[in-house]
């Protein structure tokens, strides 16, 4: 029993993961199981197809019991049940949602919906035990590109946002262009340390001045240009030049427009969140930009950065400490905004 | 839609792309589903992107790539933006509930859709988009 501490079930199952974690007084991590990263797949019904959310349905239950059992608790220790309603896939969200009213229901314990963006944000509540808002957060992962303002523990102001591709998104087309497969972040980070980022000089967009929006679009379509280019002329492709010319390109703007942004809204840090934080380019960087203003740069440890449930449940007790509960009838919400 | 079936269409700039999203909104009825077939690169989020306009779409509509579809309901039909470019087939797409989508009374727009060309209906207007000779331009075919 831990009668001593508020522990919070939180529950992810916006995208690919079956993820639920226990969180103690929304900063201390439990236990934090993420279904893809299981690998004694026979407990779990074999192997998980990415997508399909009828392998939610069958994992939750085992991962709700994984990380019950990690974390040493049983059902009745649970003080409140977060859930990730949005956005994300539909019929993934609503397996979760499904699960953790049920839970709560059951047990006669709060539930609340968290925002699985706001998630994001909070996974660095979890890595740095002292940091509290305000600060201005980038999150930036294969669905997403924001900056985004944070105040207090419940306010997520979004300021900018990319207007086509998520730069995550962009990673992985330009890594299938170039042959270097999936998972594309990873591979092109690896690539572009062995690589010369100066070798091409891919467009750096802005969009209008003062805009904290991002497109990367049109880099997937520079990147083929340039490809049928050098291939016409019947010149060898250097992969690693690409993709260090390539994310040179990205992360320059990601790193500018996250500067800029601290620098108009007077925040002294910056938090990283998303899988692409864990990006080494972006990290240097970032933290280089930022240093010469006096800013801070923070982000979650890798395991933190991808989805997972313990940044819903520390998310999901920050907005419970404020008052916030959800009922019976939360629904989940793909489209949902900050 | 039958108006604009069986043409194949040079598009040279932007704005002829623009042009195509629009006669295609103003076409649109419930129900309709638009499968796009294409390269990386060869248009086809600009092309939705000009659907949505047409409908009358007041959102910004950006990739679904990582969500697999995004719904839109400010316009005249809702409009469900599919990029099915990460499932491996049909099954996988019933799997995640498109049914639901492509039986309802919105316009249904499919990126990638010759991942999922066995499980969608035999009326779906099929539009092939390739790249030109120049890198810059376009090859619409509409089947």
């Amino acid at each position: 029993m831990k009668h001593d501490k508020h522990l919070t079930l939180g529950i992810e199952t916006s995208c690919d993961e079956t993820a639920v974690s226990v969180v103690a007084d929304g900063r201390e991590v439990l236990s934090n199981i993420i279904s893809s990263q299981i690998s004694i797949h026979t407990e779990f019904g074999g192997v998980v197809p990415e997508i399909a959310s009828r392998r939610h349905l069958e994992n939750i239950n085992d991962v709700i019991d994984a990380a019950l059992s990690e974390a040493d608790v049983t059902l009745e220790d649970i003080d409140l049940i977060g859930v990730t309603y949005g956005p994300g896939l539909v019929g993934a969200l609503l397996i979760g949602v499904a699960a953790a009213k049920s839970l709560a229901y059951a047990c006669d314990i709060p539930l609340i919906g968290v925002n699985h963006m706001h998630g994001h944000i909070a996974a660095n509540y979890l890595e740095h035990p002292d940091l509290e808002p305000p600060f201005m957060a980038l999150v930036v992962s294969g669905g997403h590109t924001n900056i985004v303002n944070v105040p207090d523990y419940n306010r997520c102001e979004k300021i900018g946002g990319t207007r086509d591709d998520a730069a995550g998104e962009a990673f992985d087309k330009v890594a299938r262009v170039i042959g270097l497969g999936y998972p594309g972040g990873p591979k092109v980070d690896k690539a572009a340390r062995e690589g010369n980022r100066d070798a091409i000089d891919f467009k750096r967009v802005y969009l209008e001045p003062g805009s904290y929006d991002f497109s990367f679009s049109g880099l997937k379509t520079q990147a083929l240009n340039y490809l049928n280019t050098e291939k016409q002329a019947g010149r060898e492709i250097n992969v690693n030049d690409v993709a260090a010319s390539f994310q040179e390109a990205v992360v320059e703007v990601i790193a500018d427009k996250a500067v800029n942004a601290a620098l108009e809204f007077g925040q002294k840090r910056i938090v990283l969140a998303g899988g692409v934080a864990s990006n080494t380019r972006l990290r240097e960087l970032i933290s280089e930009k930022a240093a010469a203003h006096g800013i801070d740069v923070l982000r979650p440890s890798p395991i933190l950065c991808t989805d997972n449930g313990a940044m819903i449940a520390s998310a999901a007790y920050y907005a419970y400490r404020a008052g916030e509960r959800s009922g019976y009838d939360l629904d989940a919400v793909p489209g949902l905004e900050f | 839609m039958k108006d604009i079936e069986h043409v194949i269409l040079q598009l040279n700039t932007e704005s002829d792309t623009r042009d195509l999203g629009l006669r295609i909104a103003e076409a649109a009825e419930p129900g309709d589903i638009i499968a796009l077939i294409g390269d990386l690169g060869t248009g086809k989020t600009a092309l939705t992107k000009y659907i949505a306009e047409g409908l009358g779409v007041t959102e910004e509509v950006i990739s679904p790539t990582f969500t697999i579809v995004r719904e839109y309901r400010s316009g005249r039909l809702p409009l469900f933006h599919f990029d099915v470019y990460r499932l491996a087939s049909g099954d996988e797409f019933m799997d995640i509930g498109a049914e639901d989508y492509l039986e309802d009374s919105g316009v249904s727009v499919i990126e990638w859709a010759d991942i999922v060309a066995d499980v969608l209906p035999e009326d779906a207007l099929v539009i092939s988009l390739e790249y030109g000779d120049d890198g810059e331009s376009r090859v619409a075919t509409i089947l």
